[in-house]
């Protein structure tokens, strides 16, 4: 296992420390023998939460960890710049300064910002001398069925807007309809749009049908070259769960052991509490090992989760339980 | 390590529960303990110590229970056991409810203490073991209130000896005491020597449930004390879950004491992962079935069949997961494997791994100083006849082997004297569904391992044990039909007068095996005379050679047991044509041999043979209740091989009322017709001949009771015998099958109206209960 240096200030690019994805040939025979048993995985979904527990300041640093795993999130219609330039304040300063001073880790930051195209230019602004990453969700999100020049252009615009990270959503239906090699074409179309900018590719997976199909899925966007695969946009009816994850980092795992190269993970939705975080971060580590505790190969997609992170910490802290507006709002 | 240092280390920590509760418990007791009867705590006496096996401590002192106080306990449940039973179901219920709530609201401290005396990780006590338990006692209130409706003319057997393991102490408590108590018996229990604490909270608890004194008592010791219940005269059943040599041992000292019992033992069970599985999926079952409780599980998947194609693959897997498991102080809540349940085991276990030749792989997990730790351990390269592929270890030690073909898959699997549970992992459900009922085994689950539940049999075949836990099975081995027995009246054989009457043309009724007459080993013949003194003719005398023989042929037809119950049914309405069509003849013949007319026993046993054509496509399976998205089906499967020792009263009838039954549900048969009128039955080969019976379903050997009794009974490749006979045979037989704890159904001497000798206790004699878990979903 490859050990990194942990410094909340270095650099949340991706692939710095591990080679970058560049994809393989589609291999068909690979991708129909994927299995995915929906029952066994739901039960080794359920006892997960029971399996692992961290407490006192193992629990404090595995949150602060999630903290700086968090790609802070807006994705509203009543987006506006001072909106936006609230949430990359909140990005640069995400627990109050003393706590993290009392906590010893001044200088903690999340992940990277995911805001829409028009915002980018605005979150690049406001994150100016920081490490910290702007995503933009691209290619027609969240349903991925403008046209597909518009969605490949999509990309150019905001990697030339100054994001760092793109977020395509794939289209369902070929992954509904078992049409691979269209998945994989358009996959790997979007990977070179994307040029230096790394690429996560949203999954869908609340639309995808089956288990089955999401292992499947996540396979062939790892052929054609995803930098990242993540669950969801966070507008389907369902978005991240631990069997979903549960069947992506397994493909993670098993496409690291035929390629030699890591992909990154990211759930996204649905993950609002301390707690649903370690569980997250526990999932990881065991089933593919330390590296995916970083945010070159791990990001949690939430809004809300950080709120409840920020009460915690106080907690362990204070020992007395916190309130929500002693801490700052995003 | 501060904050910082975690965050770069992202270690997981100590996450230790808390054990004041159960150790102010303990100090409560002065840390001494007596036994449980008659509603309080005895004095202890001379006592032993109960130690924490992950740390050598000492928890508390208990004490060794003597005979005398083995004969308390007996006395208290014996003085209780009327009116316990008398109680309406519904006020039973009442209390098994509440011994169910009760449960649920002490589950931490009774799992905290089930940890620190076994060593098992508290989130296995708290997650599976007690939650297990209180649904064991939930299910039989259920069963309590519906009895009287559901099973008339039946009642308790009366007071229950139960002797526990300890890997699930309080579980396999709940699965003895549960439903014994439903049934109206009261217990005598052992707990393990290792863990008997979770026994005595249990207990003390009860008073608040409103369990009558006396009903359920607790007596500590060791394997001298288990062996003083076993032994005790007044006793009516024992249930013993344990090793299978113990479990030999219970069932030789018990022959012929007319005792009940029950025996839930050892296994070596399969876990077949075929080509299209899941394999991670699978990875993660074999994680639950054989580092589960540190191994220390009967029914865990410890024999790893993987198909050839997939096993290099599987094996990395197998051994990258095992990396990721946390070995530790069992309290922590962030294990996966805790402390071997005594230094004894510890031992046993690393020598057996140690003898191996296999490639072993020691998973590379830091093992706590001190205490009982040992590494989960895959052993590879392995081949049938490697001892640890046929020998139980009973910790963490996964043995490995490849197969090429399901059929494969299916011959390994039944390679092994031991017959608990199996796992198949497929999905293909037309693979799945097709190996399930071909593995010998009480238990199989699909796509899924260690899965438990109080409506849902447990318990094995082989020697793995008879009996089933669990649904309305497993209360049927409390009870018995309501009512006194008889003594059975000896009938003796006519003598040889001083001079015969001979008349006719010679009939030589020879063997009947494999489908033909066959002539007896030995060469010797018995001369069966009327009751008047006319010779009816010779029947040979058969010995163990035939009986080897009959056996062997009774298995080259087991594809009897695959034919549809449409098909059998249409044999046995055939055979009661034919009977029918020579009633008259085989009324004559029960006339000369017994002196009365045997009209009414053979109109008898033509109706008993449409009793059974009717049961062969109606004795359903059921889909058990099971709390999962999927079925756990109870299938009925045929027992296999049954030597019938036929009664010597009612020749006709009685040979008949065992043999249809039998063939019914799919068994093939040895028959040891009535010693004193054979000739009844040898007369029935040309039914048999022309009824389309297949060859070597239904063979017969004539000759001495007390003989071929005992060699049946002790033939390793009999599945059951049933035995009708007269005098101590009962106990021949029931000691003989210890050797391979083969399921014995016998009359104790006492005597059957064969008039009225059918139904379900037929057919549940001729079955055992296959429960196959057969989770499902997709999305």
């Amino acid at each position: 296992m490859q050990t990194m240096t942990d410094n909340p200030m270095r650099t949340q690019l991706p692939q710095v420390a591990h080679a970058r994805n560049p994809g393989m040939a589609l291999d068909l025979d690979w991708v129909a023998a994927v299995q995915a048993n929906t029952s066994a995985i739901e039960r080794r979904a359920a006892s997960l939460p029971g399996r692992r527990s961290v407490k006192k300041e193992f629990q404090a640093a595995w949150l602060l960890k999630a903290i700086s795993l968090i790609d802070l999130t807006t994705l509203s219609g009543d987006d506006t710049v001072g909106r936006v330039q609230r949430l990359c304040a909140k990005a640069r300063q995400p627990v109050r300064a003393e706590m993290l001073e009392a906590l010893g880790m001044p200088g903690l930051t999340t992940g990277a910002v995911c805001v829409y195209h028009e915002m980018v230019e605005t979150a690049v602004r406001a994150l100016e001398g920081t490490n910290i990453p702007v995503a933009a969700v691209s290619t027609g999100f969240p349903a991925g069925l403008s046209p597909f020049h518009l969605r490949i252009a999509e990309i150019g615009e905001s990697v030339k807007a100054g994001a760092r990270e793109i977020d395509i959503v794939i289209s369902r239906r070929h992954a509904l309809t078992g049409n691979w090699q269209a998945l994989y074409g358009e996959m790997a179309e979007m990977r070179a749009a994307c040029g230096e900018a790394h690429v996560k590719a949203i999954l869908a997976t609340g639309e995808l049908g089956s288990l089955r199909n999401v292992a499947r899925a996540s396979l062939v966007c790892m052929m054609a070259g995803a930098d990242f695969i993540k669950t969801s946009t966070g507008k389907e009816s369902v978005n991240a769960t631990l069997p979903v994850s549960l069947v992506m980092i397994r493909a993670i795992r098993e496409y690291e052991a035929r390629t030699g190269f890591k992909v990154g993970y990211k759930p996204a939705g649905g993950i609002a509490k301390a707690k649903d975080a370690l569980v997250y971060l526990s999932l990881m580590k065991d089933e593919l090992g330390h590296p995916w505790l970083q945010p070159d190969l791990f990001r949690f997609g939430a809004s809300s989760l950080l709120g409840d992170i920020e009460r915690q910490l106080e907690h362990h802290l204070t020992g007395r339980y916190s309130a929500g507006y002693r801490h700052a709002m995003g | 390590m501060n904050i910082r240092e975690i965050f770069d280390s992202m270690d997981y920590g100590p996450a230790p529960e808390g054990s004041s509760e159960a150790l102010a418990w303990i100090a409560n007791h002065k840390g001494r303990f007596g036994h449980w009867v008659g509603g309080r705590f005895t004095a202890p006496g001379e006592t032993f110590a109960t130690r924490n096996p992950a740390n050598g401590q000492v928890l508390a002192e208990v004490t060794q229970g003597s005979a005398a106080d083995v004969d308390a306990a007996v006395k208290a449940a014996r003085g209780a056991q009327a009116k316990w039973a008398r109680m309406p179901g519904f006020e039973r219920a009442k209390v098994l409810y509440a011994l169910a709530r009760l449960v649920q609201k002490n589950a931490r401290l009774l799992a905290v203490l089930e940890t620190l005396d076994n060593g098992k990780p508290i989130r296995e006590a708290r997650d599976i073991d007690i939650p297990l338990v209180a649904r064991h006692f939930y299910y039989h209130a259920g069963l309590a209130q519906l009895l009287d409706a559901e099973l008339p003319g039946m009642e308790a057997l009366g007071v229950c000896g139960a002797v526990i393991p300890w890997n699930f102490p309080l579980l396999m408590l709940a699965w003895k005491v549960a439903p014994a108590l439903a049934a109206g018996n009261t217990v005598v229990l052992k707990p393990a020597e290792y863990t008997p604490l979770t026994a005595l909270l249990f207990a003390e608890l009860s008073v608040q449930a409103g369990l009558p004194k006396g009903v359920l008592n607790i007596v500590t010791g060791d394997g001298a004390t288990g062996a003083a219940l076993v032994d005790h005269p007044d006793v009516n059943k024992i249930a013993f879950t344990g090793s299978t040599s113990v479990g030999k041992k219970i069932r030789a000292a018990t022959a012929g004491t007319g005792k009940a019992l029950t025996l839930e033992l050892g296994g070596k069970s399969p876990y077949i992962v075929f080509d299209d599985a899941d394999l991670d999926s699978a990875i993660e079952g074999l994680v639950d079935a054989i580092w589960f409780n540190q191994g220390q599980v009967c029914c865990a998947g410890s024999r790893l069949l993987v198909q050839e194609g997939v096993a290099e693959r599987f094996h990395e897997k197998l051994k990258r997961r095992m990396g990721d498991l946390r070995v530790g102080d069992p309290l922590d809540k962030c294990i996966d494997v805790g402390a071997v349940v005594d230094p004894v085991q510890l031992e046993t276990i690393t020598r057996l791994v140690e003898a191996s030749d296999g490639e072993k792989f020691r998973a590379p997990c830091a093992l706590p100083e001190g205490g009982c730790f040992c590494p989960p351990t895959l052993i590879t390269g392995l081949s049938a006849a490697s001892p640890l592929m046929q020998e139980e270890i009973f910790g963490p030690v996964l043995v490995s082997m490849t197969f090429r073909t399901p059929a494969e898959a299916v011959e390994l699997a039944n390679n092994t004297r031991y017959g608990l549970a199996a796992t198949v992992w497929t999905e293909n459900v037309n693979l799945a569904l097709d190996i399930a009922p071909k593995i010998k085994a009480g238990v199989v689950w699909v796509n899924a391992t260690n899965l438990f539940d109080a409506a849902a049999g447990f318990g094995g075949v082989r020697e793995s044990g008879f009996g089933r836990e669990g649904g309305w099975e497993g209360l049927l081995a409390y009870l018995k039909p309501s009512g006194q027995t008889k003594p059975l009246k000896p009938v003796a054989a006519v003598a040889a007068p001083s001079e015969p009457l001979v008349e006719g043309i010679d009939r030589t009724a020879k063997l009947f095996i494999g489908g033909k007459q066959a002539r007896p080993d030995g060469g010797y013949s018995q001369a069966i005379y009327s009751a008047k003194g006319k010779l009816l003719g010779q029947v040979g005398i058969g010995n163990r050679k035939d009986i080897r023989n009959a056996v062997e042929a009774a298995h080259a037809a087991k594809g009897w047991g695959k034919a549809t119950g449409a098909l059998r049914g249409q044999v046995l309405y055939y055979l009661a044509e034919n009977l029918s069509a020579r009633a008259s003849e085989f009324a004559g013949r029960l006339r000369d041999l017994t002196g009365r007319s045997g009209e009414e026993e053979v109109q008898t046993a033509i109706r008993r043979l449409f009793t059974y054509a009717a049961w062969a496509d109606k004795y359903d399976g059921a889909a058990k209740s099971v709390p999962l998205r999927g079925v756990a089906l109870a299938m009925n499967e045929p027992c296999g091989v049954v030597g019938i020792i036929a009664p010597d009263e009612s020749p006709v009838l009685g040979a008949i009322s065992l043999l249809a039954p039998a063939i019914a549900m799919g068994n093939t048969c040895v028959l040891v017709p009535s010693s004193v009128a054979p000739l009844a039955m040898t007369d029935f080969y040309q039914v048999l001949e022309t009824s389309d019976v297949p060859g070597g379903v239904i063979n017969i050997v004539t000759g001495p009771h007390g003989e071929l009794a005992k060699t049946l009974a002790g033939h390793m490749d009999v599945d059951a015998v049933w035995c009708f006979g007269a005098g101590a045979l009962s106990k021949t037989v029931e000691s003989e099958a210890a050797g391979n704890v083969k399921r014995t159904w016998v009359n104790h001497g006492q005597a059957t109206d064969w008039a009225t000798a059918e139904g379900p206790a037929f057919l549940r004699a001729a079955t055992e209960v296959k429960t196959i878990w057969v989770p499902y979903g997709e999305g």
